[in-house]
């Protein structure tokens, strides 16, 4: 095999294997300093304990439970609060009219940080499953809105004209240019979206629930289990990193075009 | 042997606010002539055009193409613009396609893009084209639905000197093949009195002089020197 091959390989794998580098690094050195005894067990149990906790729970089938409730609020969430961002931003971006009529309200209840919204949500709704996913909808809605309208309004004119000198109708022009012209944006969007959707679920369930990983980790708190509250949080940091790869997964598929 | 009228424009004015652009415009355009617009920036060429191609519509006055008047987008004629406008998240082919409504039209695409030498690009996106490689593509684009009327708003503008030789050409021969009545806008004389048959200098918002031009397409050197004649004539009434 060609000696630039086999370097282009190794450069390749070697590529893959950088963004571990600096994980697997805090990994080690936080077991380190476990089992050395520099720093006590109970006040941070090491990576290996932590990871046990985890098999325990997994067993014994509370946190796949708990995993599960959180994912269902937060995949409900965001497709309820992200379809009407998307719908009213697509709506206001075409209509002058309907841009009139609802952008100011949108922006105004935009700067209201939905989070702030919590103690009104748990007294009009209660703390069961509605009030979590409310949190959320609202939390992913603003950022789908503001990246499909500006997406929407910011297509090339240009373009625009062109198609309707090719004699594009308005449903072609929506489907074969509009659309394809805002996608970027509307993807941005959606992954800025993702990640306040895992936000807001942390905070919703760490206040109020009876389920899911926030609730874990809080009750994990109550008896001073570490070892849960840091697993949680790696849960997070997991799920947050999975819902970010999907996002870019989407931005390859659909933007191949960018190149 | 009479010339048919493809399109008539009569007593035509266009303004912007209280800005004249263009005013009591005259013009026949024949069929599978080659037309062309000169005079200075910002003269009214380009609005000329975008009124022929219904894109605008005149203050006053008739554009008649067929005896159909031009009061919306003209569907007989395509436009080139000076930047390709092409769709960048669409294939090569599917750019030239992007329009229409017939399913079987991939044939008559795949046929365009080997005209315009694009055959090995047809699955890539435009990306990967150069500006001299996108002008071809919009130019398949702007064939694809058999137009009458070809309108070129300044579309080698920009462009290398080469490469805009080689547009020049293009065009030329195509319209010639399949006998399509093209308008071209330019600001460049030399250009226009090359592909042109006849030139229209706009000045002052008006139609100043229509120049024939019987030496185009013809590489004889006497022919070359016959056009800068012309040439030079044009740019002597722009400048005075």
């Amino acid at each position: 095999m060609d000696n630039t091959i086999i370097l282009k390989k190794i450069n390749f794998s070697f590529r893959k294997i950088i963004p571990w580098i600096i994980p697997i690094v805090i990994i080690l050195f936080w077991q380190l300093i476990v089992s050395v005894g520099w720093v006590s067990a109970t006040i941070l149990p090491s990576p290996w304990d932590v990871l046990k906790d985890g098999a325990e729970l997994t067993v014994s089938g509370e946190l796949p439970k708990n995993m599960g409730i959180s994912l269902y609020r937060a995949t409900v969430g965001f497709v309820i609060g992200g379809s009407i961002g998307f719908v009213l931003g697509f709506i206001n971006g075409l209509s002058k009219i309907a841009r009139l009529a609802f952008d100011s309200t949108v922006q105004m209840l935009r700067n209201i940080p939905h989070l702030a919204l919590i103690p009104l949500v748990i007294l009009l709704m209660g703390i069961g499953e509605p009030a979590k996913i409310f949190l959320v909808a609202i939390g992913c809605m603003f950022p789908i809105y503001i990246n499909t309208y500006h997406g929407i309004i910011s297509v090339d004119q240009k373009i625009i004209e062109m198609g309707h000198a090719y004699g594009l109708k308005q449903s072609a022009m929506i489907r074969k240019i509009v659309f394809p012209a805002a996608l970027p944006t509307i993807l941005m969007g959606f992954r800025y979206a993702l990640g306040v959707m895992w936000t807001t679920l942390i905070v919703a369930e760490t206040i109020s629930s009876s389920s899911g990983i926030g609730y874990m980790a809080t009750n994990a708190e109550q008896f001073m289990d570490m070892k849960t509250i840091i697993l949680c949080i790696l849960i997070y940091a997991l799920l947050g990193k999975l819902s970010d790869y999907i996002a870019k997964n989407f931005e390859i598929i659909f933007l191949e075009w960018r190149g | 042997m009479k010339k048919e009228i493809l399109i008539t424009i009569r007593g035509v004015n266009k303004s912007y606010v209280k800005h004249i652009v263009l005013r009591e415009i005259d013009l026949d355009v024949y069929r599978h002539e080659f037309l062309a617009f000169v005079g200075k920036s910002g003269g009214g060429k380009s609005t000329l055009l975008r009124l022929i191609a219904g894109l605008e519509q005149p203050n006053a006055g008739k554009i008649k193409q067929g005896g159909h008047l031009i009061n919306k987008i003209n569907d007989q004629a395509r436009m080139m613009f000076q930047e390709d406008r092409l769709l960048p998240w669409m294939s090569v082919q599917d750019n030239v396609t992007f329009a229409s409504k017939k399913p079987d039209d991939q044939k008559e695409a795949k046929k365009l893009l080997s005209l315009v030498g694009l055959t090995e690009y047809a699955n890539a996106f435009p990306t990967k084209l150069s500006g001299g490689q996108k002008q071809r593509l919009a130019l398949a684009r702007a064939l694809f639905s058999h137009p009458d009327l070809l309108l070129l708003d300044e579309p080698l503008g920009a462009l290398d000197a080469l490469t805009r030789r080689n547009m020049q050409d293009l065009i030329m021969k195509i319209c010639q093949q399949r006998k399509i009545t093209t308008i071209l806008v330019t600001h460049d004389i030399n250009e226009a009195v090359r592909m042109a048959n006849r030139i229209a200098l706009i000045k002052d918002q008006l139609i100043k002089e229509i120049f024939d031009n019987p030496y185009r397409g013809i590489d004889t050197n006497e022919a070359k020197e016959k056009r800068a004649l012309i040439s030079d004539e044009i740019l002597n009434k722009i400048l005075n």
